[in-house]
């Protein structure tokens, strides 16, 4: 591969990372934290593409400008230093820099979902030494990490006689039940768990994968997750509704 | 050096047909003579595919709504996007070290005996607070620059697994057991120190095989500097995206109800886990989340899982092969595999 080649692969998957950071898709990949980084990677990409270029430009004017003084092949000596003489092998790895560029842009893979959190086991909770009550509000915000942890540690104290409101993704559970879900990211979408509440209450017609608001109050069942049979806490579900994706899909 | 060609050819713009001199012929394999006006070259190539990518899209779309084949594609370009900033970076320190950091820099930093050379490289692994995929270009620029490679290999096995990040994230990620993380920098810092220690007395120079780099002795700095980037970036970069193939398949294919039924017996725990630790390829400041979460299994076994993923996974290997050369890193790899399974499990059972 030449290196104008190089340089226009480069740039279009600097570009790419710069667009994901600019518009938050990077949010469907990887944690909040990595978008400066991304966003600085993204124009350094860019940045080593124009250089190339500009390189590149000057390289051959200055070939033209040698051969109108004379046929003598000096305009070549920059030329011997390109680094891709040596076989064009070493950089035909690199056409492989087109998928990532090209199924983000073309594909723009969405976040995790039900398939995920079906496939892998609730992610496992480790009970806080304490459980301060829920802030004010009705119905006041859980997420499902906290609501998990104060269902199964604490028995629900903190939880029982408030009004829940919880944000998460259906997923289908064991026997045809449901599940709201949502994946717990650490560092990016390949070590992504699932954390798992079961619903009970009012039946609801959403399909897998539907983001959905439910409100509910605290159930004292407790199920177990087939794929690694840890607890999954349980939510007796009174309202619902179907929202769009949240920006920050995963917590 | 062969090519004498005129970058017209390379461009394969319309050039007006540049004046060939013989020499230049031989050069030209696989492209078409220079004398052509114009000619289908790598650019023109890629212009015609991005068209009509374009004009598919939307049956791309199509292609790839089963759900297995979207959560691949997914942790695809995920795996991919949390590497992009370490590579990147990792990349220009590496042009920085290849191209400004004069030689006699390292032959003063460094040791003079290689045997010495080999603990303090892999010490300073501490300073490179970044993850596996940075840590590979890097040690071959080191190599390129004069340091003995049993150093340099020392330093490329310990930088990902003994910096403050990555330790720091494993406490956070085992509370209550600190002797994680101790456990973790120690045998990592030992299997590093051990492999280049391995390397002076049984590794041969020519199982490297570092490429040809005449661009990193441009006279203009800033011109090598930015060649040396590019150059790594499709290169390390272009593996780099093989690994991430790979781990996506894993991650994909292996139903993890399946993992469950080894988690009981002691020695099968120790060795599935390593094997995961490989096909996983996850970044060293998130595996020990990932470990964290396979509680089933012993804590001996998940150590070995933290100790050999740093070191030894897919992607790693992919760019190994690239950096070092296939000869290299299919001895060094497997060495290592073992190196850590072992030294893993001896601080596992004394430590943990």
């Amino acid at each position: 591969m030449n290196r104008l080649t190089q340089a226009v692969i480069m740039l279009l998957l600097g570009a790419t990372v710069i667009k994901a950071t600019v518009t938050d898709t990077y949010l469907r990949y990887v944690k909040a934290g990595l978008g400066p980084y991304l966003l600085a990677a993204g124009i350094l990409l860019a940045a080593a593409a124009l250089a190339t270029f500009w390189y590149e430009i000057r390289t051959a004017r200055n070939r033209e400008a040698a051969q109108a003084h004379d046929h003598d092949d000096h305009g070549h000596d920059h030329e011997h230093d390109d680094g891709h003489g040596h076989g064009h092998g070493e950089t035909r790895v690199g056409w492989l820099l087109l998928l990532p560029a090209l199924a983000m842009l073309m594909i723009s893979p969405p976040a995790l979902g039900s398939y995920s959190a079906n496939q892998a086991g609730s992610v496992g909770l480790s009970a806080a030494s304490d459980y301060p009550p829920l802030p004010d509000g009705d119905p006041v915000e859980v997420t499902l990490l906290d609501y998990a942890s104060r269902a199964l540690f604490d028995s629900g104290k903190s939880l029982t006689g408030r009004n829940l409101k919880l944000t998460g993704f259906i997923t289908p559970g064991p026997d045809g039940s449901m599940m709201l879900a949502r994946i717990v990211l650490t560092c990016c979408a390949a070590d992504g768990r699932p954390i798992k509440v079961g619903l009970t209450g009012v039946s609801m017609d959403a399909p897998a994968d539907a983001w959905v608001q439910i409100e509910g109050v605290y159930s004292t069942q407790v199920g177990t997750d087939p794929v690694n049979n840890a607890q999954i806490a349980y939510i007796e579900v009174r309202g619902w509704q179907e929202i769009d994706e949240p920006k920050q899909p995963y917590v | 050096m062969s090519t004498s060609e005129s970058t017209h050819a390379d461009i394969g713009e319309p050039a007006p047909p540049a004046e060939i001199t013989p020499a230049a012929a031989p050069g030209a394999k696989k492209r078409t003579t220079k004398a052509e006006p114009w000619q289908f070259g790598p650019l023109e190539g890629l212009a015609v595919l991005l068209i009509l990518l374009l004009l598919l899209r939307s049956r791309l779309s199509v292609v790839v709504s089963s759900a297995g084949l979207q959560t691949w594609t997914t942790i695809f370009v995920s795996v991919l996007v949390q590497a992009m900033p370490f590579l990147v970076f990792g990349v220009a320190l590496s042009a920085v070290i290849a191209v400004f950091v004069p030689r006699s820099f390292w032959a003063k930093a460094l040791p003079q005996h290689p045997a010495l050379a080999v603990p303090a490289a892999g010490v300073a692994g501490v300073i490179l607070p970044g993850c596996e995929c940075g840590s590979v270009p890097i040690a071959g620029s080191l190599i390129r620059r004069g340091v003995t490679p049993a150093a340099a290999l020392a330093f490329l096995l310990a930088a990902p697994a003994i910096n403050p990040i990555v330790l720091t994230a494993t406490v956070i990620a085992f509370p209550g057991q600190p002797l994680m993380a101790v456990a973790r920098g120690t045998a990592s810092l030992v299997v590093a120190v051990l492999m280049g220690w391995l390397w002076l007395r049984i590794g041969r120079p020519e199982w490297i095989k570092l490429p040809h780099r005449p661009d990193l002795d441009d006279a203009s700095k800033w011109r090598a500097f930015w060649a040396a980037c590019r150059h790594d970036v499709m290169h390390a970069g272009g593996f780099l995206v093989v690994g991430a193939a790979a781990a996506a398949t894993i991650n994909v294919v292996i139903p993890e109800a399946w993992l469950q039924s080894l988690a009981s017996n002691p020695v099968v725990s120790v060795i599935a886990l390593a094997v995961l630790a490989v096909l996983l390829s996850i970044c060293s400041e998130a595996d020990a989340f990932v470990a964290a979460s396979l509680s089933q299994f012993s804590l001996t076994s998940r150590l070995v899982f933290l100790v050999v993923g740093p070191m030894v996974d897919l992607k790693l290997i992919s760019m190994q092969a690239g950096v070092f050369g296939r000869r290299f890193a299919f001895r060094f790899a497997p060495a290592t595999f073992v190196a850590a399974i072992l030294i893993g499990s001896l601080f596992g059972g004394v430590l943990l």
